[in-house]
């Protein structure tokens, strides 16, 4: 191998493999988002545009932005050759061989971007000098964390989406920046907004980094900004791409006079605060001590029994959740204290840009603070933050310790997503594969700076080993599997709500400090 | 990255392909009256549970020998005891007899599944783990890539985790024997291989190359004097195993001769299907059943297979080291594959296990042997609608060897038998020549593969594909057989002595 240190044959041969063992889970079990799939396939292919977003007669009504819809339409063009049954929208659960096959392979194709994107992002890590072995380099590392992602794998390849093809654009978006290739940067992120708007939750970044630091062509000597050195050309450069994107994407249903149906059902505020599962994020708290304060208040006697909502006991799976001592929260509040939690962030880098680097962290930071604060929160929506984070985490050692913290409790935070038992040797294993190289690949890497993890963060991470096997293998045996049937989720979803807020705060921390360091050169 | 690492990462990814390909279908499912290997494995489960000892391999009213009747040694009987016992405990009905039979569930497949997982991580993973740190050379990378490549074997996969059967247990014992000897611990190593032969009798492939290697060591150290005592331990170590593992049956001698009856039936001809044997090819050409008589074709058999098996034994009891003895392994399974009597097409993976040792030393043959062994039981896995496990993981196996083990760069090297068959050829073209057979071979094996998936075959021929498929795998498996035991008749070159010593 020797004569190969340069080349990228490794990268190769990380991806084809990867992608085989993604062809390996077809016969998996799938969850309902294979059906909400299929069917917008049979809605994309066999109706008109106009009635794309009206259609109802399935509940998984198109609900992602138009080029998503697009993108399905050019999906069903290569499943009628496997199965023309599927693309009928009244097959409701239609899930013949072929039809799995086919959906399946389409998210291992699709993925073809986000291997590409990956490579992309390797190529911008730094590289220390010298020929170090393949396995101890950071783009080697960086590729594994990013093509072999457990939560990737999970999601996209047992519980079905698309997210790693989304996630390519997002990543190749990143790397064009990291590549000071702004505007190409800008032209990905705004097709990817109109793919799925989830990612409206890293808008933010992207706009004020935008308007600073390409807009503003320079700055004073401290790092603040020279207002007269404002380019309108640049801005209109910029406003012209995002906007014709949206224009191409949203246009054809304006013109139709449907924007207000489709908008509708992008932003259903009509379900509850957190979705059928807590994702581990501040209302999963919040909620717990809801629970707990009206326990309490019953023992001691200053709540009544009767005056407590029904069911806000025994109902962790219920949706509407009804807060019985603290006030229950809108939409409106859970917006505000997003807003609020990125705003220190936001003007941070609005103040002293520092590069590309600097702006990638204020990412991470809208991404986590949306996944903390947000309203019907998806546990899958960590992933936004995992995968650029890994980007960080390869680079210094400090990202280093707060990706070991966030990957370990958010992936762990997807076990529930899959609970079949047929598949809880799959997710073990590859959850232990991925654990095992993150904390050897990067442990390695950065050696020679000392432990990547304080003494309290090892301690949490061994409680969740613990709370692991109390939930996936001691609970289902006992006696309380009856009596308590959601506890395993609420409690692995408060333990994982402990660290990701953690990994949030010490995000938020190298951020300022990098700031307060500017301010004083 | 430390070692640790890299072997729990291995494993576990080991594992992980292991349990996707059990997520599919398995022989005979849903194909009443008869299922397939997998009802057989669980009739075996309900019989030894419910009948007693005696009755296990009778033909009586509880126990129709004609519907899966038990014909694997006593260590697999009483691994089906045991496994009928966890099964009991979850779900009674799985094991109830006559009532249970063609029982199918997705809760039972998975406990089927678990159980062959299980034996695997206890016996067939540990054994190539240590195989690969303490027998192989180079440095951790290389010796991490032989892991993995033997770990991610396609064949015995397939077998084990989408057609249904326990070949972990046996070839890994056969392994714990190998690793034993490899590391001069003659007793265990026998031991471990009569738990072998206990398991299952095929393992008799093996058997003499460890004869003849343990004899050769014996003799080699004086048979008067440290030597003798070396054989009566090693032979107490044998007869005590085989006692232990008997016991039951040895109360009563038609009990034991019922037994070796059932494990060697004779009657059932001189080959099944289609298999890539010598048997079956040339009956593309001359009807041989019809030709000869019942005896005769049996004794022709066993006369051919010693015939091919023993030069090679008898080169490993004359020069016995471990090199030589892993090289008879791989002969005399082969010899035996390819002559023997009644062989069914999942028995090249007995061949496979020691091809599999030599991956470090001959990467280019054993690669080229291991793709050509998993395409060989094609026309199975489709039966078994193993369609796409099997092309992952063929497609798979064949990147990650050729990557890891860079096989091709390395292939001129092993080209020393060549360079004496071809004296007059120069070398470069040599190279030339046999990569190209490789990727012939390679783009053969896909085409056939396509179409026997793709092509209806014609009304008149209706095997032609399984038959083109025996063949082609046939005049691998012969290649294979004729290299290895140039190879082992010429000395090892230096490097491998080397690594020997």
């Amino acid at each position: 191998m020797a004569a190969s240190v340069d080349s990228w044959s490794w990268f190769t041969a990380l991806a084809v493999g990867v992608s085989l063992l993604k062809c390996l889970f077809i016969n998996a079990y799938h969850s309902t988002d294979f059906e909400v799939h299929r069917n917008w396939l049979a809605i994309t292919h066999s109706l008109p545009v106009s009635r794309w977003y009206h259609e109802n007669s399935s509940e998984w009504t198109l609900d992602y932005p138009p080029l998503f819809a697009w993108f399905e339409l050019g999906l069903s063009q290569a499943a009628q050759h496997f199965d023309p049954n599927m693309l009928q929208v009244e097959n409701l659960n239609y899930a013949s061989p072929s039809t799995v096959l086919f959906q399946r392979l389409s998210v291992v194709f699709t993925d073809l971007l986000f291997i590409y994107a990956v490579k992309e992002c390797c190529r911008c890590v730094q590289v220390q000098k010298g020929s170090v072995e393949v396995l101890n380099r950071p783009s080697f590392v960086l590729a594994v964390l990013l093509l072999w992602n457990f939560g990737l794998l999970l999601v996209d390849h047992i519980h079905f989406q698309y997210n790693g093809f989304l996630f390519g654009f997002l990543l190749l978006s990143l790397a064009k920046h990291l590549q000071s290739r702004h505007l190409q940067g800008a032209l990905l992120f705004a097709i990817l907004l109109n793919l799925k708007h989830i990612y409206l939750y890293v808008a933010p970044a992207y706009g004020v980094f935008l308007l600073r630091s390409y807009c503003f062509t320079k700055d004073h000597p401290d790092g603040s900004i020279r207002w007269s050195s404002f380019s309108p050309l640049r801005l209109l450069a910029l406003g012209s791409i995002v906007s014709s994107v949206f224009a191409l994407s949203f246009g054809p249903f304006v013109a139709m006079g449907q924007l207000s149906q489709v908008l509708s059902r992008l932003f259903p505020f009509k379900r509850g605060l957190c979705h059928a599962y807590w994702a581990p994020n501040v209302w999963a708290l919040y909620n717990s001590a809801d629970k707990l304060l009206a326990v309490l208040g019953v023992r001691l006697k200053l709540v009544k029994e009767a005056e407590l909502p029904r069911a806000s006991m025994t109902g962790g799976l219920v949706q509407e959740f009804q807060h019985a001592v603290l006030p229950s929260v809108s939409p409106a509040v859970t917006l505000v204290c997003t807003l609020l939690s990125i705003l220190p962030a936001l003007l941070s880098i609005w103040r002293r840009p520092r590069g590309s680097r600097a702006f990638l962290r204020c990412l991470l930071i809208c991404a986590l603070a949306s996944f903390m604060f947000g309203w019907h929160v998806h546990e899958k929506a960590i992933l936004i933050a995992i995968l650029p984070l890994s980007i960080l985490a390869v680079e210094s050692r400090e990202d280093a310790g707060i990706f070991l913290v966030l990957t370990t409790t958010g992936h762990y935070s997807l076990f529930p997503l899959i609970f079949t038992p047929a598949e809880l040797p799959i997710k073990v294993c590859l959850m232990l594969m991925f654990t095992v190289f993150s904390f050897s690949a990067l442990g390695k890497l950065h050696r020679a700076q000392g432990s990547l993890l304080r003494p309290l963060e090892i301690v949490y991470l061994l409680g969740l080993v613990a709370v692991a096997i109390g939930c996936e293998f001691i609970f289902p045996l006992s006696p309380w599997q009856q009596k308590l049937p959601f506890l395993p989720l609420l409690v692995t979803s408060v333990y994982c709500a402990l660290g990701v807020s953690y990994s949030f705060l010490r995000l938020y921390v190298t951020l300022l400090r990098s700031d307060g360091k500017a301010k004083q050169l | 990255m430390q070692t640790w690492s890299l072997v729990s990462i291995s494993v576990l990814l080991a594992v992980v392909v292991r349990w996707s390909v059990s997520l599919n279908s398995y022989s005979g499912a849903g194909k009443p009256p008869m299922f397939g290997d997998y009802e057989a494995q669980r009739h075996w489960q309900e019989v030894t549970y419910n009948l007693p000892l005696q009755q296990w391999y009778f033909n009586t009213t509880d126990n129709d020998l004609n519907y899966w009747g038990l014909d694997y040694p006593p260590l697999t009987a009483y691994h089906s005891w045991l496994c009928a016992y966890v099964a009991k405990l979850i779900n009674p009905e799985w094991v109830e007899l006559h009532r249970s039979r063609g029982f199918e569930s997705p809760a039972h497949k998975l406990f089927m599944r678990a159980t062959v997982l299980v034996t695997d991580v206890l016996i067939y993973i540990p054994a190539v783990v240590l195989y690969s740190f303490f027998l192989t050379g180079g440095s951790t990378k290389k010796r991490v890539s032989v892991l993995l490549s033997i770990l991610l074997y396609p064949g015995l996969i397939l077998i084990d985790y989408g057609h249904f059967q326990y070949n972990g247990v046996s070839l890994g014992f056969a392994l714990w024997g190998i690793l034993a000897l490899g590391l001069s611990w003659d007793m265990l190593g026998s031991i471990a291989f009569s738990l072998a032969l206990n398991y299952k009798q095929m393992e008799l492939y093996h058997a003499l190359p460890f004869f003849c290697y343990l004899l050769g060591k014996c003799v080699k150290a004086g048979l008067l004097g440290r030597g003798f005592m070396l054989l009566v331990r090693i032979a107490v170590a044998v007869l005590v195993t085989f006692a232990l593992c008997w016991l039951p049956f040895l109360a009563d001698p038609s009990q034991a001769l019922q037994v070796v009856r059932r494990i060697f039936p004779v009657a059932r001809g001189l080959f099944e299907d289609k298999v890539a044997n010598t048997w079956c090819s040339l009956n593309t050409l001359i009807k041989i059943r019809s030709i000869l008589t019942g005896d005769s074709q049996l004794y022709l058999s066993l006369a051919l297979t010693l015939l091919a098996a023993l030069p090679s034994s008898i080169r490993v009891l004359m020069k016995p080291t471990f090199w030589h003895f892993k090289l008879a392994l791989v002969n005399s399974s082969l010899a035996f594959f390819l002559f023997s009597y009644q062989v069914h097409e999942k028995s090249i993976l007995l061949a496979a296990l020691p091809v599999c040792l030599l991956l470090n030393e001959f990467p280019f043959m054993s690669i080229w042997f291991l793709q050509a062994s998993t395409f060989s039981m094609l026309p199975l896995f489709l039966k078994d609608g193993l369609l796409v496990p099997y092309t992952v993981t063929s497609v798979g196996y064949l990147f990650l060897t050729v990557y890891l083990l860079s096989t091709l760069d390395e292939s001129s090297e092993e080209l020393g038998t060549y360079s004496k068959l071809f004296f007059f050829l120069p070398s470069k073209y040599l190279a030339c020549m046999i990569r190209w057979k490789f990727y012939i071979s390679i783009a053969l094996m896909a085409v056939l593969s396509i179409l026997s998936v793709a092509l209806e075959p014609p009304t008149h021929l209706p095997d032609l594909f399984p038959v083109l498929v025996s063949t082609t795998a046939f005049l691998q498996f012969l290649g294979t057989f004729i290299h290895f035991n140039i190879v082992q008749f010429n000395e090892p070159s230096k490097k491998n002595q080397k690594k020997n010593k």
